[in-house]
Protein backbone atom coordinates (compact mmCIF):
# COMPACT_ATOMS: atom_id res chain seq x y z
CA UNK A 1 0.00 0.00 0.00
CA UNK A 2 2.66 2.51 1.04
CA UNK A 3 4.98 1.16 -1.61
CA UNK A 4 2.72 2.63 -4.29
CA UNK A 5 3.76 6.20 -3.55
CA UNK A 6 5.79 7.25 -6.56
CA UNK A 7 6.03 11.02 -6.05
CA UNK A 8 9.55 11.78 -4.93
CA UNK A 9 10.77 8.32 -5.89
CA UNK A 10 14.14 8.04 -7.55
CA UNK A 11 15.13 5.60 -10.30
CA UNK A 12 18.89 5.48 -10.64
CA UNK A 13 20.22 5.38 -14.20
CA UNK A 14 22.95 6.64 -16.46
CA UNK A 15 21.05 8.50 -19.17
CA UNK A 16 22.01 12.06 -20.20
CA UNK A 17 19.08 13.30 -18.12
CA UNK A 18 20.43 11.46 -15.07
CA UNK A 19 23.94 12.81 -15.62
CA UNK A 20 22.87 16.40 -16.14
CA UNK A 21 23.84 18.95 -13.51
CA UNK A 22 21.04 19.03 -10.88
CA UNK A 23 21.06 22.83 -10.75
CA UNK A 24 20.39 23.00 -14.48
CA UNK A 25 17.67 20.35 -14.14
CA UNK A 26 16.03 22.21 -11.28
CA UNK A 27 16.01 25.54 -13.12
CA UNK A 28 14.82 23.93 -16.36
CA UNK A 29 11.98 22.22 -14.49
CA UNK A 30 10.91 25.57 -13.07
CA UNK A 31 11.18 26.99 -16.59
CA UNK A 32 9.00 24.16 -17.88
CA UNK A 33 6.30 24.90 -15.30
CA UNK A 34 6.30 28.59 -16.25
CA UNK A 35 6.15 27.80 -19.94
CA UNK A 36 3.17 25.49 -19.41
CA UNK A 37 1.22 28.51 -18.23
CA UNK A 38 2.58 30.94 -20.81
CA UNK A 39 1.93 28.57 -23.70
CA UNK A 40 -1.56 27.52 -22.66
CA UNK A 41 -2.84 27.04 -26.19
CA UNK A 42 -3.31 23.79 -28.13
CA UNK A 43 -0.08 24.22 -30.10
CA UNK A 44 1.98 25.08 -27.02
CA UNK A 45 0.56 22.19 -25.01
CA UNK A 46 1.13 19.78 -27.88
CA UNK A 47 4.76 20.90 -28.05
CA UNK A 48 5.12 20.61 -24.27
CA UNK A 49 3.70 17.09 -24.35
CA UNK A 50 6.02 16.02 -27.14
CA UNK A 51 8.94 17.55 -25.24
CA UNK A 52 7.96 15.56 -22.16
CA UNK A 53 7.67 12.27 -24.06
CA UNK A 54 11.10 12.85 -25.62
CA UNK A 55 12.59 13.71 -22.21
CA UNK A 56 11.13 10.54 -20.65
CA UNK A 57 12.44 8.46 -23.55
CA UNK A 58 15.93 9.93 -23.25
CA UNK A 59 15.85 9.35 -19.49
CA UNK A 60 14.71 5.75 -20.07
CA UNK A 61 11.87 6.15 -17.58
CA UNK A 62 8.80 4.13 -18.64
CA UNK A 63 5.83 6.35 -19.47
CA UNK A 64 3.62 3.98 -17.45
CA UNK A 65 4.99 5.62 -14.32
CA UNK A 66 3.16 8.83 -15.25
CA UNK A 67 -0.20 7.15 -14.77
CA UNK A 68 0.96 5.90 -11.39
CA UNK A 69 2.07 9.31 -10.19
CA UNK A 70 -1.18 10.82 -11.47
CA UNK A 71 -3.37 8.52 -9.40
CA UNK A 72 -3.52 10.71 -6.27
CA UNK A 73 -4.61 13.80 -8.22
CA UNK A 74 -7.33 12.10 -10.30
CA UNK A 75 -10.08 13.44 -7.98
CA UNK A 76 -8.80 17.01 -8.40
CA UNK A 77 -8.58 16.54 -12.16
CA UNK A 78 -12.14 15.23 -12.34
CA UNK A 79 -13.45 17.98 -10.11
CA UNK A 80 -11.95 20.82 -12.14
CA UNK A 81 -12.93 19.11 -15.37
CA UNK A 82 -16.59 18.81 -14.32
CA UNK A 83 -16.70 22.39 -13.05
CA UNK A 84 -15.26 23.74 -16.28
CA UNK A 85 -17.36 21.51 -18.47
CA UNK A 86 -20.69 22.70 -17.11
CA UNK A 87 -20.16 26.16 -15.73
CA UNK A 88 -18.17 28.03 -18.37
CA UNK A 89 -20.44 30.37 -20.31
CA UNK A 90 -20.22 30.44 -24.11
CA UNK A 91 -21.60 28.78 -27.24
CA UNK A 92 -23.56 25.66 -26.23
CA UNK A 93 -22.72 22.25 -27.69
CA UNK A 94 -25.61 20.42 -26.08
CA UNK A 95 -27.83 20.84 -23.04
CA UNK A 96 -28.42 18.15 -20.45
CA UNK A 97 -31.29 19.09 -18.13
CA UNK A 98 -30.05 22.34 -16.47
CA UNK A 99 -26.42 21.80 -17.48
CA UNK A 100 -25.07 23.24 -20.65
CA UNK A 101 -21.81 22.10 -22.14
CA UNK A 102 -20.07 24.85 -24.10
CA UNK A 103 -17.25 24.88 -26.63
CA UNK A 104 -15.31 27.18 -24.36
CA UNK A 105 -15.86 24.73 -21.50
CA UNK A 106 -14.57 21.82 -23.55
CA UNK A 107 -11.56 23.88 -24.57
CA UNK A 108 -10.84 24.80 -20.96
CA UNK A 109 -11.12 21.19 -19.81
CA UNK A 110 -8.68 20.05 -22.46
CA UNK A 111 -6.13 22.76 -21.73
CA UNK A 112 -6.43 22.32 -17.98
CA UNK A 113 -6.15 18.54 -18.00
CA UNK A 114 -3.15 18.44 -20.31
CA UNK A 115 -1.50 21.22 -18.33
CA UNK A 116 -1.91 19.48 -14.96
CA UNK A 117 -0.72 16.14 -16.37
CA UNK A 118 2.35 17.80 -17.90
CA UNK A 119 2.98 19.65 -14.64
CA UNK A 120 2.98 16.48 -12.55
CA UNK A 121 4.85 14.39 -15.11
CA UNK A 122 7.45 17.09 -15.68
CA UNK A 123 8.26 17.61 -12.02
CA UNK A 124 8.19 13.84 -11.46
CA UNK A 125 10.87 13.44 -14.10
CA UNK A 126 13.13 15.66 -12.01
CA UNK A 127 12.78 13.46 -8.93
CA UNK A 128 12.85 10.23 -10.94
CA UNK A 129 16.24 11.11 -12.38
CA UNK A 130 17.81 13.04 -9.49
CA UNK A 131 18.51 11.58 -6.08
CA UNK A 132 17.06 13.69 -3.25
CA UNK A 133 20.52 14.28 -1.77
CA UNK A 134 21.84 15.70 -5.02
CA UNK A 135 18.70 17.76 -5.41
CA UNK A 136 19.03 19.46 -2.03
CA UNK A 137 22.69 20.00 -2.80
CA UNK A 138 21.65 21.85 -5.95
CA UNK A 139 19.10 23.84 -3.99
CA UNK A 140 21.71 24.85 -1.44
CA UNK A 141 24.04 26.04 -4.17
CA UNK A 142 21.30 27.99 -5.93
CA UNK A 143 20.16 29.64 -2.71
CA UNK A 144 23.72 30.37 -1.53
CA UNK A 145 23.44 34.12 -2.25
CA UNK A 146 20.67 34.31 0.37
CA UNK A 147 23.22 33.39 3.04
CA UNK A 148 24.43 36.99 2.78
CA UNK A 149 20.99 38.04 4.04
CA UNK A 150 21.53 35.79 7.11
CA UNK A 151 19.21 33.09 5.79
CA UNK A 152 20.52 29.77 7.24
CA UNK A 153 20.72 28.14 3.81
CA UNK A 154 23.04 25.32 4.79
CA UNK A 155 21.03 24.38 7.87
CA UNK A 156 17.79 24.40 5.90
CA UNK A 157 19.21 22.21 3.17
CA UNK A 158 20.72 19.84 5.75
CA UNK A 159 17.31 19.54 7.39
CA UNK A 160 15.78 18.85 4.02
CA UNK A 161 18.42 16.28 3.18
CA UNK A 162 17.83 14.47 6.45
CA UNK A 163 14.05 14.62 6.07
CA UNK A 164 14.23 13.26 2.52
CA UNK A 165 16.76 10.64 3.52
CA UNK A 166 14.44 9.29 6.20
CA UNK A 167 11.23 9.16 4.18
CA UNK A 168 11.96 5.68 2.75
CA UNK A 169 13.24 4.50 6.12
CA UNK A 170 10.10 5.65 7.88
CA UNK A 171 7.88 4.19 5.17
CA UNK A 172 9.63 0.86 5.56
CA UNK A 173 9.32 1.10 9.31
CA UNK A 174 5.62 1.95 9.08
CA UNK A 175 5.14 -1.04 6.82
CA UNK A 176 6.85 -3.30 9.33
CA UNK A 177 4.91 -2.01 12.33
CA UNK A 178 1.64 -2.27 10.41
CA UNK A 179 2.46 -5.86 9.52
CA UNK A 180 3.33 -6.66 13.12
CA UNK A 181 0.08 -5.21 14.43
CA UNK A 182 -1.92 -6.88 11.68
CA UNK A 183 -0.31 -10.15 12.73
CA UNK A 184 -1.90 -9.53 16.12
CA UNK A 185 -5.27 -9.04 14.48
CA UNK A 186 -5.35 -5.25 14.11
CA UNK A 187 -7.75 -4.12 11.40
CA UNK A 188 -6.13 -1.17 9.67
CA UNK A 189 -7.90 -0.89 6.35
CA UNK A 190 -11.48 -1.68 7.24
CA UNK A 191 -14.08 -0.16 9.54
CA UNK A 192 -15.56 3.29 10.04
CA UNK A 193 -13.46 6.46 10.10
CA UNK A 194 -13.53 6.68 13.91
CA UNK A 195 -12.42 3.08 14.24
CA UNK A 196 -9.74 3.52 11.66
CA UNK A 197 -8.29 6.54 13.43
CA UNK A 198 -8.29 4.57 16.67
CA UNK A 199 -6.67 1.64 14.92
CA UNK A 200 -3.77 3.87 13.92
CA UNK A 201 -2.61 4.37 17.52
CA UNK A 202 -0.78 1.01 17.66
CA UNK A 203 1.08 2.08 14.52
CA UNK A 204 1.77 5.73 15.34
CA UNK A 205 3.16 5.30 18.85
CA UNK A 206 5.90 2.81 17.90
CA UNK A 207 6.62 4.93 14.83
CA UNK A 208 7.16 8.08 16.92
CA UNK A 209 9.25 6.22 19.45
CA UNK A 210 11.49 4.89 16.71
CA UNK A 211 11.70 8.24 14.90
CA UNK A 212 12.98 9.88 18.10
CA UNK A 213 15.41 7.03 18.64
CA UNK A 214 16.71 7.44 15.10
CA UNK A 215 17.04 11.21 15.50
CA UNK A 216 19.05 10.66 18.66
CA UNK A 217 21.33 8.16 16.99
CA UNK A 218 21.82 10.39 13.96
CA UNK A 219 22.67 13.42 16.10
CA UNK A 220 25.20 11.31 17.99
CA UNK A 221 26.75 9.98 14.78
CA UNK A 222 27.00 13.50 13.33
CA UNK A 223 28.66 14.85 16.45
CA UNK A 224 31.09 11.93 16.46
CA UNK A 225 32.21 13.12 13.05
CA UNK A 226 32.61 16.68 14.28
CA UNK A 227 29.72 18.14 12.31
CA UNK A 228 29.42 21.80 13.22
CA UNK A 229 27.33 23.36 10.47
CA UNK A 230 28.15 24.68 7.06
CA UNK A 231 31.01 27.08 7.71
CA UNK A 232 34.30 25.96 6.23
CA UNK A 233 32.82 22.71 4.98
CA UNK A 234 34.23 21.40 1.71
CA UNK A 235 32.55 19.02 -0.69
CA UNK A 236 33.42 15.58 -1.92
CA UNK A 237 31.52 16.07 -5.16
CA UNK A 238 31.68 19.58 -6.53
CA UNK A 239 28.91 20.44 -8.93
CA UNK A 240 30.46 21.42 -12.24
CA UNK A 241 28.64 22.47 -15.38
CA UNK A 242 29.89 20.51 -18.39
CA UNK A 243 29.38 20.40 -22.14
CA UNK A 244 26.41 18.07 -21.83
CA UNK A 245 24.64 20.53 -19.54
CA UNK A 246 25.02 23.41 -21.99
CA UNK A 247 23.84 21.36 -24.97
CA UNK A 248 20.79 19.98 -23.17
CA UNK A 249 19.96 23.33 -21.62
CA UNK A 250 20.21 25.02 -25.04
CA UNK A 251 17.82 22.46 -26.55
CA UNK A 252 15.36 22.87 -23.69
CA UNK A 253 15.47 26.66 -23.82
CA UNK A 254 14.92 26.59 -27.57
CA UNK A 255 11.81 24.46 -27.06
CA UNK A 256 10.64 26.71 -24.24
CA UNK A 257 10.99 29.83 -26.39
CA UNK A 258 9.06 28.11 -29.15
CA UNK A 259 6.30 27.20 -26.70
CA UNK A 260 6.37 30.74 -25.34
CA UNK A 261 5.63 32.17 -28.78
CA UNK A 262 3.21 29.37 -29.64
CA UNK A 263 0.30 31.62 -28.62
CA UNK A 264 1.12 34.03 -31.40
CA UNK A 265 1.77 31.20 -33.87
CA UNK A 266 -1.55 29.56 -32.97
CA UNK A 267 -3.32 32.84 -33.70
CA UNK A 268 -1.71 33.05 -37.13
CA UNK A 269 -2.82 29.56 -38.15
CA UNK A 270 -5.69 29.74 -40.66
CA UNK A 271 -8.37 28.01 -38.57
CA UNK B 1 -2.38 -33.76 7.41
CA UNK B 2 0.08 -30.94 7.04
CA UNK B 3 -0.83 -27.73 8.83
CA UNK B 4 0.67 -25.40 6.19
CA UNK B 5 0.91 -26.36 2.57
CA UNK B 6 2.69 -24.11 0.11
CA UNK B 7 1.82 -24.79 -3.52
CA UNK B 8 3.90 -23.31 -6.34
CA UNK B 9 4.15 -20.02 -4.52
CA UNK B 10 5.72 -17.13 -6.43
CA UNK B 11 6.01 -13.64 -5.03
CA UNK B 12 7.26 -10.60 -6.94
CA UNK B 13 7.96 -7.26 -5.28
CA UNK B 14 6.87 -4.22 -7.29
CA UNK B 15 5.43 -6.20 -10.17
CA UNK B 16 5.47 -4.21 -13.41
CA UNK B 17 7.94 -1.63 -12.05
CA UNK B 18 11.46 -1.21 -13.41
CA UNK B 19 12.88 -2.52 -10.15
CA UNK B 20 10.64 -5.60 -9.82
CA UNK B 21 12.34 -8.48 -8.03
CA UNK B 22 11.28 -12.09 -7.71
CA UNK B 23 11.48 -12.84 -3.99
CA UNK B 24 10.08 -16.37 -4.17
CA UNK B 25 10.06 -18.54 -7.25
CA UNK B 26 7.67 -21.49 -7.50
CA UNK B 27 8.15 -22.74 -3.94
CA UNK B 28 6.28 -25.87 -2.80
CA UNK B 29 6.54 -27.68 0.53
CA UNK B 30 4.56 -28.69 3.58
CA UNK B 31 4.88 -27.98 7.28
CA UNK B 32 3.79 -31.00 9.31
CA UNK B 33 1.52 -30.54 12.31
CA UNK B 34 3.46 -30.37 15.58
CA UNK B 35 6.92 -30.25 14.05
CA UNK B 36 9.70 -27.79 14.79
CA UNK B 37 10.88 -26.52 11.43
CA UNK B 38 14.04 -24.45 11.08
CA UNK B 39 14.42 -22.08 8.13
CA UNK B 40 17.90 -20.98 7.09
CA UNK B 41 19.38 -19.23 4.10
CA UNK B 42 21.67 -16.34 3.23
CA UNK B 43 20.42 -12.75 3.64
CA UNK B 44 17.90 -11.80 0.96
CA UNK B 45 16.99 -15.38 0.06
CA UNK B 46 13.28 -14.80 0.74
CA UNK B 47 12.94 -16.18 4.28
CA UNK B 48 11.06 -13.20 5.65
CA UNK B 49 8.90 -12.93 2.54
CA UNK B 50 8.01 -16.59 2.85
CA UNK B 51 6.88 -16.40 6.45
CA UNK B 52 4.75 -13.30 5.90
CA UNK B 53 2.74 -15.46 3.52
CA UNK B 54 1.93 -17.92 6.30
CA UNK B 55 -0.60 -15.62 7.95
CA UNK B 56 -1.74 -13.75 4.87
CA UNK B 57 0.23 -10.52 5.26
CA UNK B 58 1.51 -11.02 1.74
CA UNK B 59 -0.67 -12.36 -1.00
CA UNK B 60 1.06 -14.76 -3.40
CA UNK B 61 1.59 -13.34 -6.88
CA UNK B 62 1.10 -16.88 -8.16
CA UNK B 63 0.34 -20.14 -6.40
CA UNK B 64 -1.54 -21.04 -3.26
CA UNK B 65 -1.13 -21.26 0.47
CA UNK B 66 -3.25 -23.76 2.37
CA UNK B 67 -3.73 -23.83 6.14
CA UNK B 68 -5.47 -26.97 7.43
CA UNK B 69 -6.28 -27.72 3.82
CA UNK B 70 -8.09 -24.41 3.18
CA UNK B 71 -6.87 -21.87 0.64
CA UNK B 72 -6.45 -18.80 2.86
CA UNK B 73 -7.11 -16.39 -0.01
CA UNK B 74 -10.36 -18.09 -1.03
CA UNK B 75 -12.22 -15.47 1.04
CA UNK B 76 -9.91 -12.45 1.41
CA UNK B 77 -12.34 -10.78 3.86
CA UNK B 78 -11.78 -13.54 6.40
CA UNK B 79 -8.01 -13.45 6.29
CA UNK B 80 -7.90 -12.35 9.95
CA UNK B 81 -8.98 -15.85 11.04
CA UNK B 82 -5.64 -17.19 9.86
CA UNK B 83 -3.71 -14.45 11.61
CA UNK B 84 -4.94 -15.84 14.95
CA UNK B 85 -4.17 -19.39 13.88
CA UNK B 86 -0.65 -18.59 12.73
CA UNK B 87 1.13 -16.29 15.19
CA UNK B 88 3.96 -14.35 13.60
CA UNK B 89 6.79 -12.81 15.63
CA UNK B 90 8.76 -10.36 13.50
CA UNK B 91 12.41 -9.45 13.77
CA UNK B 92 13.01 -7.00 16.60
CA UNK B 93 9.41 -7.32 17.81
CA UNK B 94 10.08 -4.92 20.71
CA UNK B 95 9.59 -2.03 18.28
CA UNK B 96 5.90 -2.84 18.02
CA UNK B 97 5.12 -2.23 21.72
CA UNK B 98 2.76 0.71 22.15
CA UNK B 99 0.49 0.43 25.19
CA UNK B 100 0.82 2.10 28.57
CA UNK B 101 1.41 -1.15 30.40
CA UNK B 102 2.86 -4.49 29.41
CA UNK B 103 -0.43 -6.14 30.38
CA UNK B 104 -2.42 -3.96 27.97
CA UNK B 105 0.08 -4.58 25.21
CA UNK B 106 -0.02 -8.36 25.56
CA UNK B 107 -3.81 -8.27 25.61
CA UNK B 108 -3.95 -6.42 22.26
CA UNK B 109 -4.03 -9.67 20.27
CA UNK B 110 -6.56 -11.57 22.41
CA UNK B 111 -8.76 -8.45 22.53
CA UNK B 112 -8.75 -8.27 18.73
CA UNK B 113 -9.93 -11.87 18.76
CA UNK B 114 -13.01 -10.68 20.66
CA UNK B 115 -12.48 -12.90 23.71
CA UNK B 116 -14.27 -12.25 27.02
CA UNK B 117 -12.36 -10.23 29.66
CA UNK B 118 -11.62 -13.15 32.03
CA UNK B 119 -10.25 -15.22 29.20
CA UNK B 120 -8.01 -12.32 28.16
CA UNK B 121 -6.65 -11.91 31.70
CA UNK B 122 -6.00 -15.62 31.95
CA UNK B 123 -4.23 -15.75 28.59
CA UNK B 124 -2.12 -12.67 29.30
CA UNK B 125 -0.91 -14.14 32.57
CA UNK B 126 -0.22 -17.49 30.98
CA UNK B 127 1.74 -15.90 28.11
CA UNK B 128 3.70 -13.73 30.56
CA UNK B 129 4.60 -16.82 32.59
CA UNK B 130 5.77 -18.60 29.45
CA UNK B 131 8.03 -15.68 28.62
CA UNK B 132 9.42 -15.28 32.10
CA UNK B 133 7.78 -11.94 32.90
CA UNK B 134 6.91 -11.46 36.56
CA UNK B 135 3.36 -10.30 37.48
CA UNK B 136 4.89 -7.08 38.80
CA UNK B 137 6.33 -6.37 35.34
CA UNK B 138 2.89 -6.59 33.75
CA UNK B 139 1.88 -3.30 35.33
CA UNK B 140 4.95 -1.39 34.15
CA UNK B 141 5.31 0.63 30.97
CA UNK B 142 6.87 -1.45 28.21
CA UNK B 143 9.26 1.42 27.50
CA UNK B 144 10.85 1.06 30.95
CA UNK B 145 11.91 -2.54 30.39
CA UNK B 146 15.35 -3.71 29.33
CA UNK B 147 15.95 -4.84 25.76
CA UNK B 148 15.60 -8.53 26.52
CA UNK B 149 12.48 -7.98 28.62
CA UNK B 150 10.89 -5.89 25.87
CA UNK B 151 11.57 -8.69 23.41
CA UNK B 152 9.92 -11.22 25.71
CA UNK B 153 6.93 -8.95 26.29
CA UNK B 154 6.47 -8.63 22.53
CA UNK B 155 6.66 -12.40 22.05
CA UNK B 156 4.15 -12.84 24.88
CA UNK B 157 1.83 -10.58 22.87
CA UNK B 158 1.77 -13.21 20.13
CA UNK B 159 1.70 -16.24 22.44
CA UNK B 160 -1.39 -14.81 24.19
CA UNK B 161 -3.35 -15.55 21.01
CA UNK B 162 -2.47 -19.23 21.52
CA UNK B 163 -1.55 -19.76 17.87
CA UNK B 164 -1.53 -23.30 16.53
CA UNK B 165 1.49 -22.39 14.48
CA UNK B 166 4.11 -20.06 15.91
CA UNK B 167 6.44 -18.46 13.37
CA UNK B 168 9.48 -16.59 14.67
CA UNK B 169 11.84 -14.49 12.55
CA UNK B 170 15.24 -14.31 14.30
CA UNK B 171 13.71 -14.07 17.79
CA UNK B 172 17.13 -14.01 19.45
CA UNK B 173 18.88 -11.52 17.16
CA UNK B 174 20.94 -8.93 19.02
CA UNK B 175 20.57 -10.51 22.46
CA UNK B 176 23.35 -11.70 24.74
CA UNK B 177 23.94 -15.48 24.98
CA UNK B 178 21.87 -15.76 28.13
CA UNK B 179 18.94 -13.87 26.56
CA UNK B 180 19.16 -16.04 23.43
CA UNK B 181 19.06 -19.21 25.43
CA UNK B 182 16.15 -17.98 27.52
CA UNK B 183 13.95 -17.01 24.58
CA UNK B 184 14.64 -20.13 22.55
CA UNK B 185 14.14 -22.52 25.45
CA UNK B 186 10.82 -20.80 26.18
CA UNK B 187 9.78 -21.32 22.58
CA UNK B 188 10.73 -24.98 22.90
CA UNK B 189 8.71 -25.17 26.13
CA UNK B 190 5.66 -23.74 24.35
CA UNK B 191 6.19 -26.33 21.62
CA UNK B 192 6.32 -29.17 24.13
CA UNK B 193 3.44 -28.08 26.34
CA UNK B 194 0.93 -27.07 23.68
CA UNK B 195 1.99 -29.28 20.79
CA UNK B 196 1.99 -26.20 18.57
CA UNK B 197 3.88 -26.22 15.29
CA UNK B 198 6.95 -23.98 15.34
CA UNK B 199 8.71 -22.37 12.39
CA UNK B 200 11.99 -20.75 13.41
CA UNK B 201 13.98 -18.53 11.07
CA UNK B 202 17.54 -18.09 12.25
CA UNK B 203 21.06 -17.31 11.16
CA UNK B 204 22.48 -19.26 14.03
CA UNK B 205 23.23 -22.83 12.95
CA UNK B 206 23.72 -23.77 16.61
CA UNK B 207 20.17 -22.73 17.47
CA UNK B 208 18.70 -24.55 14.50
CA UNK B 209 20.76 -27.67 15.28
CA UNK B 210 19.64 -27.64 18.87
CA UNK B 211 15.90 -27.14 18.40
CA UNK B 212 14.70 -28.04 14.91
CA UNK B 213 13.40 -31.44 13.77
CA UNK B 214 13.59 -30.53 10.13
CA UNK B 215 15.38 -27.76 8.26
CA UNK B 216 14.38 -25.83 5.16
CA UNK B 217 17.24 -24.19 3.29
CA UNK B 218 16.30 -21.32 0.99
CA UNK B 219 18.55 -19.89 -1.67
CA UNK B 220 17.67 -17.14 -4.12
CA UNK B 221 13.93 -17.54 -3.55
CA UNK B 222 13.98 -21.29 -4.15
CA UNK B 223 14.20 -24.33 -1.92
CA UNK B 224 17.77 -25.62 -1.86
CA UNK B 225 17.20 -28.42 0.67
CA UNK B 226 14.47 -29.71 2.96
CA UNK B 227 15.30 -32.61 5.21
CA UNK B 228 15.81 -33.72 8.80
CA UNK B 229 18.35 -31.71 10.76
CA UNK B 230 20.88 -34.58 10.79
CA UNK B 231 20.70 -35.03 7.04
CA UNK B 232 21.01 -31.30 6.35
CA UNK B 233 24.11 -30.81 8.47
CA UNK B 234 25.66 -33.93 6.97
CA UNK B 235 25.78 -31.96 3.70
CA UNK B 236 28.15 -29.42 5.16
CA UNK B 237 30.02 -28.79 1.90
CA UNK B 238 26.84 -27.80 0.10
CA UNK B 239 25.82 -25.51 2.95
CA UNK B 240 29.18 -23.77 2.84
CA UNK B 241 28.85 -23.44 -0.95
CA UNK B 242 25.53 -21.63 -0.36
CA UNK B 243 27.30 -19.13 1.84
CA UNK B 244 25.96 -20.69 5.04
CA UNK B 245 27.92 -22.28 7.80
CA UNK B 246 27.51 -25.39 9.96
CA UNK B 247 27.55 -25.61 13.76
CA UNK B 248 31.02 -25.29 15.30
CA UNK B 249 30.91 -28.87 16.57
CA UNK B 250 30.19 -30.16 13.05
CA UNK B 251 33.21 -28.22 11.80
CA UNK B 252 35.42 -30.06 14.30
CA UNK B 253 34.19 -33.46 13.13
CA UNK B 254 34.62 -32.48 9.48
CA UNK B 255 38.23 -31.53 10.18
CA UNK B 256 38.83 -34.75 12.07
CA UNK B 257 37.57 -36.64 9.04
CA UNK B 258 39.79 -34.52 6.78
CA UNK B 259 42.78 -35.47 8.96
CA UNK B 260 42.01 -39.12 8.29
CA UNK B 261 40.16 -40.05 11.47
CA UNK B 262 37.41 -42.58 10.81
CA UNK B 263 34.48 -40.82 12.41
CA UNK B 264 30.88 -39.85 11.61
CA UNK B 265 30.30 -36.30 10.34
CA UNK B 266 26.56 -35.96 10.83
CA UNK B 267 27.21 -34.52 14.28
CA UNK B 268 25.36 -31.29 14.95
CA UNK B 269 24.94 -31.11 18.73
CA UNK B 270 27.67 -31.06 21.33
CA UNK B 271 26.01 -33.84 23.32
CA UNK B 272 25.87 -36.22 20.39
CA UNK B 273 29.42 -35.22 19.46
CA UNK B 274 30.62 -36.20 22.93
CA UNK B 275 28.99 -39.63 22.66
CA UNK B 276 30.52 -40.24 19.22
CA UNK B 277 33.96 -39.16 20.42
CA UNK B 278 33.82 -41.35 23.53
CA UNK B 279 32.64 -44.25 21.43
CA UNK B 280 35.46 -43.76 18.93
CA UNK B 281 38.06 -43.54 21.67
CA UNK B 282 36.73 -46.70 23.34
CA UNK B 283 36.89 -48.58 20.06
CA UNK B 284 40.44 -47.44 19.52
CA UNK B 285 41.86 -49.22 22.51
CA UNK B 286 39.89 -48.70 25.67
CA UNK B 287 42.94 -47.36 27.49
CA UNK B 288 41.47 -43.85 27.40
CA UNK B 289 39.23 -43.20 30.36
CA UNK B 290 35.98 -41.42 29.79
Amino acid sequence: MLRDITIGQHFPGNSPVHRMDPRAKLLLTIGYIVILFVGSNPLGLALSTVFLVVAYTVAQIPLRLITKSLKPIVPILLFTAVLNLFFVPGDPVFTLWVFTVTWQGLYNVMVLTVRIICLIAGTSLLTYTTSPIVLTDALERLLAPLAKLKVPVHELSMMMTIALRFIPTLIEETDKIMSAQKARGAELDTGKLRERVKALIPVLIPLFVSAFRRADELAMAMECRCYHGGEGRTRLRKLQLGGLDFVLAAVCIAVFVLVGFSGALWGMLPL
Amino acid sequence: MSVIKVEHLTYIYGEGMPDATVALNDVSFEVERGEFLGVIGPTGCGKSTLITHFNGLNRPTKGKLLIDGEDIWAKPKQIRRYRFKVGLVFQYPEYQLFEETVRKDISFGPRNMGLPEEEITQRVEEAARFCGLSPEMLERSPFELSGGQKRRAAIAGVLAMRPEVLVLDEPAAGLDPEGREMILSQVKEYHKQTGATIVLVSHSMEDIAKYADRVLVLQGGEIAMLDTTAHIFARADELVALGLSVPEVTKIFLQLRAKGVDIATDVYTVKYGRDILLDALRRKGGDQHA
